[in-house]
């Protein structure tokens, strides 16, 4: 199942949520931002996608593209959301605000500032229950305390009442996470949900996140720059880069034969327990092009170790998003699929796999690398 | 759960409320302490410092007396007031009279003076705290109708302008802002007084106050060019302060929150931005109110209202002193008890300050 990418499985069935080139930019005085520059995916439920990019690649643009959060007199947004058999960028802002929370809601990365610091918790869970149900308070408080037991918070019924200052840091996203869900939302999009966590926390949240998708079968989405989390939870997993797409396919497969430069690059940039810490990491030199000045054909090009063997094409022909291989996998560039999986084997996936089997990647279930051709990676 | 109030508040109302009952009682001792200075720095300004500048026991009698007196009557008068006492023995007899109240021995027969006792004016005989409690209405109805109505205009106006930004309607009411914060009130007051008393015949002019109690209607026809007047002066700013408030709001990830629960665009607002911009806001209105109340001197001056701030610029052209010191402690009073009370509700507004 894995292997077979959502769009493509069944051509009759409408996917339960399928983004078609959308495209969010932002008229400045200083030029057009183009924050999400024809982003096109589907998700079923019961499905987690991770998407991952780093800071400014499009992200949490995208995300909160879907739930309709924008000002209009301040982003053009065109392309086309499907949740469920229904379009969203050209549904009625009220419409929109009528499905948000309901049918598909959102955790937030830093819960201490995006809960609000005057109301307690139960409060803020119980308006989030009652703007779409018409239920008294009284209800609506017991309903509160049912999600705060589900997500593990000791006591409910009294930490009901504490503010969210009075919470802990795992305790504050475990509580956004029962606001999130205090509708049975068909789609959840968590934004970086573990980043302002300690490591330890992390994974019970993670832990948590997966239960809850299998309970309330709803379609997941992930976004974060960590591919370990993505590693833990995604059935897809989407490569965002200066609001493109630059690579998409089955978890397995981007982890397995990831063919892009730049997922490469994000690959070779995960710190690895298993190795001896006189190995450097390989980062990827540059930093993340403006979304006002994007490079001129392929976005990563100025990034990119093998522009040269593109022909002279990066830097003039924005590359498609094709197919590679049977599964579904997408790429966006120049080379053609033969060279980049030829560099993937010979070049990258040695020199990641180094010294030790265990990598991020085998989180998923790849085959560990032999332990041999290690040494001399400096 | 007992417990002093500390960093992790431990659940249950019980040790809630206590929490709170510490930190009013500790806010109340400050303010308390904080009169009690300003009470000794007041009274070593008017009997510490001249000293230092050459004045003798018979000088400060003098002022009772007028430059007529002949020295003899100059010391005995200085030593009826206690003028030959030690500084803290005459700073604890003023504090004490204002407590307990106290005797003045003219010579003629003796005087009593009931608490809360600020002396004699020298000019008019005339007990300082009865001059004040007769001026007091004047200026509290003054300051009262004016920060309603500049609160109310200047955060109308300053959310408006937020929501707003950079529309035709955020750029005129900045301008106006900026206009209104900088006309003074003298201007503003004559300005209004000319057209709509004068000219139109639509208000009343200069030197009207009818008390509340007499006729409201009158009262408030008295009032409200003094009113607006001050009011502007203040919603200018409160605009502009609220707008900058709600801006930064409006950008908080809370905010954000809100939107993604599908709540209505006016309850995130309201309820959620507004609600936190507020918050500073209520801190300056307390302590402007409070200043207010001690005299809205310009205003007053300008419409002629006989206010407190009307009876202090009196008693320093005349140099009144105990009427002097008496406004002072008067609107230092006012001043620190609107601290107190915004202290208060910044712990009932804002649950975070409760706890540190």
């Amino acid at each position: 199942m894995n292997n077979v990418i959502s769009p493509r499985r069944d051509p009759t069935a409408r996917p339960f949520l399928e983004l078609r080139d959308l495209k969010i930019h932002f008229p400045t005085d200083d030029g057009l931002v183009k924050s999400v520059d024809g982003l096109s995916f589907s998700l079923e439920r019961g499905k987690t996608l991770g998407i991952v990019g780093e800071s400014g690649s499009g992200k949490s643009v995208s995300s909160l593209g879907i739930l309709g959060i924008y000002h209009r007199r301040n982003a053009n947004v065109s392309g086309e959301i499907w949740l469920d058999g229904q379009e969203l960028v050209g549904a009625s802002p009220e419409t929109v605000r009528g499905l948000r929370g309901k049918r598909m809601a959102m955790i937030f990365q830093d819960p201490l500032s995006a809960m609000h610091p005057y109301y307690t918790i139960g409060d803020q869970i119980i308006e989030a229950y009652r703007v779409h149900h018409k239920v008294s308070k009284k209800v609506a408080r017991k309903h509160a305390i049912d999600l705060l037991a589900r997500v593990g918070i000791p006591q409910p019924d009294k930490r009901v009442d504490d503010y969210p200052h009075q919470f802990s840091g795992g305790m504050r996203q475990r509580a956004m996470i029962a606001m999130a869900l205090s509708c049975d939302p068909e789609l959840l999009i968590a934004d970086e949900p573990t980043t302002a966590l300690d490591v330890t926390v992390q994974a019970q949240i993670l832990d948590l996140m997966r239960d809850l998708q299998q309970e309330f079968n709803s379609a997941l989405i992930i976004i974060t720059h960590d591919l370990g989390v993505t590693a833990e939870l995604a059935d897809d997993v989407l490569v965002m880069y200066g609001g493109k797409c630059i690579e998409y396919g089955a978890a397995t497969e981007i982890f397995d034969n990831p063919e892009h430069p730049y997922t490469w690059g994000l690959l070779g940039s995960m710190p690895r327990l298993d190795q001896p810490v006189t190995e450097r990491l390989l980062p990827i030199k540059g930093t993340p092009p403006s979304l006002i000045n994007v490079p001129s054909g392929c976005s990563f090009h100025p990034r990119c170790a093998f522009d040269g063997r593109t022909g002279g094409a990066s830097d003039t022909l924005v590359p498609e998003l094709e197919l590679t291989g049977t599964s579904g996998h997408r790429v966006r560039c120049h080379m053609p699929a033969h060279v980049r999986q030829q560099i993937w084997h010979n070049e990258i996936k040695p020199t990641l796999e180094g010294t030790g089997g265990h990598s991020v990647a085998s989180m998923s279930e790849l085959p560990s690398a032999s332990d041999e051709q290690s040494e001399e990676v400096a | 759960m007992a417990g002093p109030a500390g960093l992790v508040c431990p659940a249950g109302p019980a040790a809630q409320a206590e929490i709170v009952v510490t930190f009013f009682i500790r806010r109340t001792i400050g303010a308390a302490l904080m009169l009690l200075v300003v009470s000794i720095a007041t009274f070593l300004i008017f009997f510490g410092l001249p000293r230092l500048a050459g004045a003798t026991p018979e000088t400060f009698a003098a002022r009772y007396l007028g430059r007529t007196a002949d020295e003899h009557t100059q010391q005995l008068f200085a030593e009826k007031l206690g003028f030959y006492d030690p500084l803290w023995q005459q700073y604890w007899n003023w504090i004490k009279a204002i407590f307990v109240g106290t005797d003045y021995d003219y010579g003629t027969g003796i005087e009593h003076c009931a608490a809360p006792c600020f002396g004699y004016s020298f000019r008019t005989n005339h007990a300082v705290w009865d001059d004040l409690l007769d001026r007091l209405p004047v200026t509290v109805s003054l300051t009262l109708g004016a920060s309603i109505l500049w609160l109310v205009t200047g955060v109308a106006v300053g959310v408006l302008s937020a929501l707003r930004k950079g529309s035709f309607f955020d750029r005129a009411a900045m301008t106006g802002a900026l206009a209104g914060v900088s006309l003074p009130p003298y201007f503003t007051g004559l300005m209004f007084l000319y057209f709509f008393s004068y000219q139109f015949d639509l208000t009343a002019p200069g030197g009207t106050y009818v008390d509340f109690s007499d006729s409201p209607g009158e009262w408030a026809y008295s009032l409200i060019l003094p009113w607006i007047t001050l009011a502007m002066l203040n919603a200018a700013a409160y605009a502009r302060f609220t707008r900058a408030g709600m801006l930064d709001t409006m950008g908080e990830d809370f905010i954000r929150t809100a939107r993604a629960k599908g709540l209505h665009e006016r309850v995130v607002v309201t309820k959620h931005g507004l609600r936190a911009a507020l918050t500073p806001i209520i801190t300056i209105f307390g302590l402007d109110v409070g200043l207010l109340l001690g005299g809205a001197i310009l205003t007053e001056s300008t419409f002629g209202l006989k206010g407190l701030g009307y009876l202090a610029i009196d008693a320093i052209n005349k140099q009144d002193f105990p009427q002097i010191m008496g406004v002072t402690m008067f609107a230092a009073f006012f001043v620190v008890v609107a601290n107190l009370i915004v202290d208060m509700l910044y712990a009932v507004v804002d649950p975070r300050v409760r706890l540190s």
